[in-house]
């Protein structure tokens, strides 16, 4: 496993200028594609369907990459791609440097047996095998013997808490289980790279989020590296490390989930964007102030002097040991006339309870309407990294463009 | 005149032409059986020699044995007790009422049939499955086979080869081989896309597609396709008796030619009883083997 310590700024896999069109005669359309005529022109004039335009990404090693897009975005071709399901009109596709699309058929079988593997929408389970055939499947393609692949296929099972349903048939089973299933199929293989297209998508709420926890789960344990396609943003802002956003072929944005909730770069995007409860799909993190009054003297008048100099009338007070809490100037200002040289504490500070970074928005509204005081963001480390105001908060949950935000 | 009789009737060819054609092309195939006939008759003589010990093999042996054979087969197949009544009782009647060695002979001949048409229709089905081209090519051949009247293709054979049992199978597979071909490339089709794309992105190669996935999945179809040939093959048992195939066909034909109605019904049940227990058996067998594909859904 020396490929876990390789820098993350190699990317796993690299996608460059890929075009996909559909139809007799592709090559013959490419022009008017690379040109920039719509879709809808491409079709009436040529009878080819654009299917994926000029999509450049990189995915990073351990991520969780989610590709969304509606139906007909051509995010079902995108995936299919990577492990070449479908066969790109124009375009690279390198995975750890090797060039997918110059690979024979017999060296594209070994790639797809030991580098990817795949969860689909509708499961894609074998019928007439039992759930333990199903999940060994990908090791029975590559030769290995039975009683390896059953104790490995049962290892699996386990995993995904489907321990006593080997010798039943996918038709025995529900939805969320067949998907269990279809997961530790896709796991059994040890693959790095997993495809998953849709793979929740056919699912109840319910036991859609149930499975997103087990995904987030298994992922802190595995580091895979995860391509995720849905329809769903929720779902991708959920997941992902990583989103690209398609629309009719062409990646129309690409970033982090905050990043393209607070700042969509198209009317598309915005429009997507505005029905997402941000409170519960933003963190802390990426809505707080970086930048906060602090305190670290260690006398009441130091700290007095310091207080002076900042725009607030109040500070969150920091020593050695992290955060302490927060001290008011009216407050030090009292205390100051009589004991300048005495230690900032007791009840000069004031405990304010601070939230976590990673917490989302809707763990910490409560809190923050119980504070007078913007709440203080510390750390693993008790360290303050910054403070989330009431008026931070309001901003960004009832701006629902998002465009002033942050 | 003569240039406007075409309005009244139709412009056809001299008829002395018509002689000359049809002339030219019966010399030209005698010849061509009188040069290859014999060379083509030795290439199926591995055929009749499967044909004769298989035929042997039922007559000579006893009859309970016989019987007892067939009804183990059917209680393998089907794991039905109320079939395997069915099918002691039927097989005794005909017995009881004479036409043992006929139906034996007939058995013979269907199964060596039915084993014929599976091992040369499904590998067929496989490839027009595969492509659209074969396809396109074999789907018209297989209308002409089931629609061209049998004795039409059987003046060829029987120029080839004379009468006896070879030109009899011939005919029965040339009728009851399309069901067989067509469901075969049908059942292929129709397996689930995904459940394919599954099998293709886990690294499956060709064969372990088709070996693993498709003809598995493709199995009941298939069967309904092996059913049907099986019926169409009993239903040819009169035709090829025609041209000397020995069995339940010949006292039908004869029955026909000397208006015998008793004789004509009773082997015509013998047939019938033939058919059901072919039928009752395969479709219990498929559908035993494919039961975890149907419902039995629980949540």
């Amino acid at each position: 496993m020396s490929d876990a310590k390789r820098g993350t700024d190699t990317p796993l896999i690299k996608i460059t200028q890929l075009y996909k069109v559909f139809g007799k005669n592709p090559d013959k359309v490419m022009p008017a594609v690379r040109e920039g005529q719509s879709k809808d022109k491409i079709l009436a004039d040529t009878g080819h369907t654009v299917g994926l335009k000029d999509i450049n990404l990189e995915i990073h090693k351990g991520e969780i990459y989610v590709i969304m897009g509606l139906s007909g975005s051509g995010k079902s071709t995108m995936i299919r791609h990577f492990n070449r399901l479908i066969d790109p009109t124009e375009g690279q596709i390198l995975v750890e440097g090797t060039d997918v699309m110059k690979l024979s058929e017999k060296e594209l079988q070994e790639f797809r047996r030991h580098k990817m593997s795949m969860v689909f929408q509708r499961f894609g389970l074998m019928p007439h095998y039992t759930v333990l055939e199903n999940v060994a499947y990908g090791l029975k393609i590559q030769g290995i013997e039975k009683a390896q692949r059953r104790e490995k296929a049962l290892y699996w099972l386990e995993t995904v808490g489907l321990k006593g349903y080997e010798e039943q048939y996918p038709s025995q089973l529900s939805g969320g289980q067949q998907q269990r299933v279809g997961l530790a199929r896709a796991l059994c293989t040890d693959a790095e790279i997993l495809l998953m297209d849709e793979a929740f998508s056919a699912l109840d709420p319910l036991i859609r989020s149930e499975m997103q926890d087990q995904l987030i789960e298994l992922q802190e344990k595995l580091h895979k590296t995860i391509i995720f396609i849905t329809h769903d943003l929720d779902e991708a802002l959920r997941l992902g490390d990583r989103i690209a956003i398609l629309k009719d072929g062409e990646l129309v944005q690409e970033g982090e989930p905050a990043d393209i909730l607070l700042h969509p770069a198209t009317d598309y995007v915005e429009a997507f964007v505005k029905d997402v409860n941000r409170a519960r799909a933003l963190t802390v993190e990426t809505v707080m102030k970086p930048r906060v009054c602090r305190i670290d003297a260690a006398t009441i008048g130091e700290a007095l002097a310091q207080m002076k100099k900042l725009p607030e009338d109040f500070a969150y007070y920091v020593n050695d040991d992290g955060y302490q809490g927060v001290v008011e100037q009216e407050a030090l200002e009292e205390a100051a006339l009589n004991h300048a040289d005495q230690q900032l504490e007791g009840d000069l500070v004031q405990d304010v309870p601070g939230i976590s970074p990673d917490s989302l928005l809707e763990e910490v509204i409560p809190d923050t309407l119980d504070t007078e005081y913007p709440l203080p963001v510390i750390d693993k480390e008790g360290d303050l990294q910054g403070a989330l105001s009431r008026s931070n908060l309001a901003e960004v949950l009832g701006d629902s463009s998002g465009k002033s935000a942050a | 005149m003569a240039e406007e009789s075409w309005l009244t009737e139709f412009p056809k060819m001299d008829r002395a032409d018509l002689v000359a054609i049809r002339k030219y092309l019966d010399a030209a195939y005698r010849d061509f059986s009188r040069e290859y006939g014999d060379t083509i008759e030795s290439l199926f003589d591995p055929l009749l020699t499967m044909l004769i010990w298989f035929e042997k093999l039922l007559l000579n042996s006893p009859w309970w044995a016989v019987l007892i054979g067939i009804a183990g087969l059917c209680y393998l197949a089907s794991r039905s007790w109320k079939l395997v009544a069915g099918v002691v009782i039927s097989m005794l009647a005909i017995g009881y009422f004479g036409m043992w060695d006929n139906t034996m002979r007939t058995l013979s001949i269907i199964t060596v049939c039915t084993l014929l048409s599976i091992a040369i229709g499904i590998p067929i089905g496989i490839a027009m499955a595969r492509s659209d081209k074969v396809r396109a090519f074999v789907t018209p051949m297989l209308d002409i086979m089931q629609t061209m009247p049998a004795f039409v293709y059987l003046i060829p054979v029987v120029m080839l080869l004379g009468i006896g049992r070879i030109p009899g199978v011939i005919a029965v597979v040339v009728y009851a081989i399309p069901p067989v071909i067509r469901l075969t490339n049908l059942g292929i089709r129709l397996v689930d896309k995904e459940v394919l794309e599954a099998a293709t992105a886990f690294g499956a190669s060709p064969s372990q597609r088709l070996y693993g996935v498709q003809l598995p999945l493709a199995m009941p179809t298939i069967m309904a396709g092996i059913n049907q040939t099986i019926m169409m093959a009993l239903a040819m048992v009169v035709v090829a008796s025609m041209i000397g195939v020995k069995g339940l066909g010949q006292p039908v034909l004869k029955s026909i030619t000397n208006q015998y109605f008793t004789l004509g019904l009773l082997n015509g049940l013998a047939i019938v009883a033939l058919a059901i227990i072919f039928d009752r058996a395969s479709q219990a067998y498929a559908k035993r083997t494919q039961k975890h594909l149907g419902g039995d859904h629980h949540v």
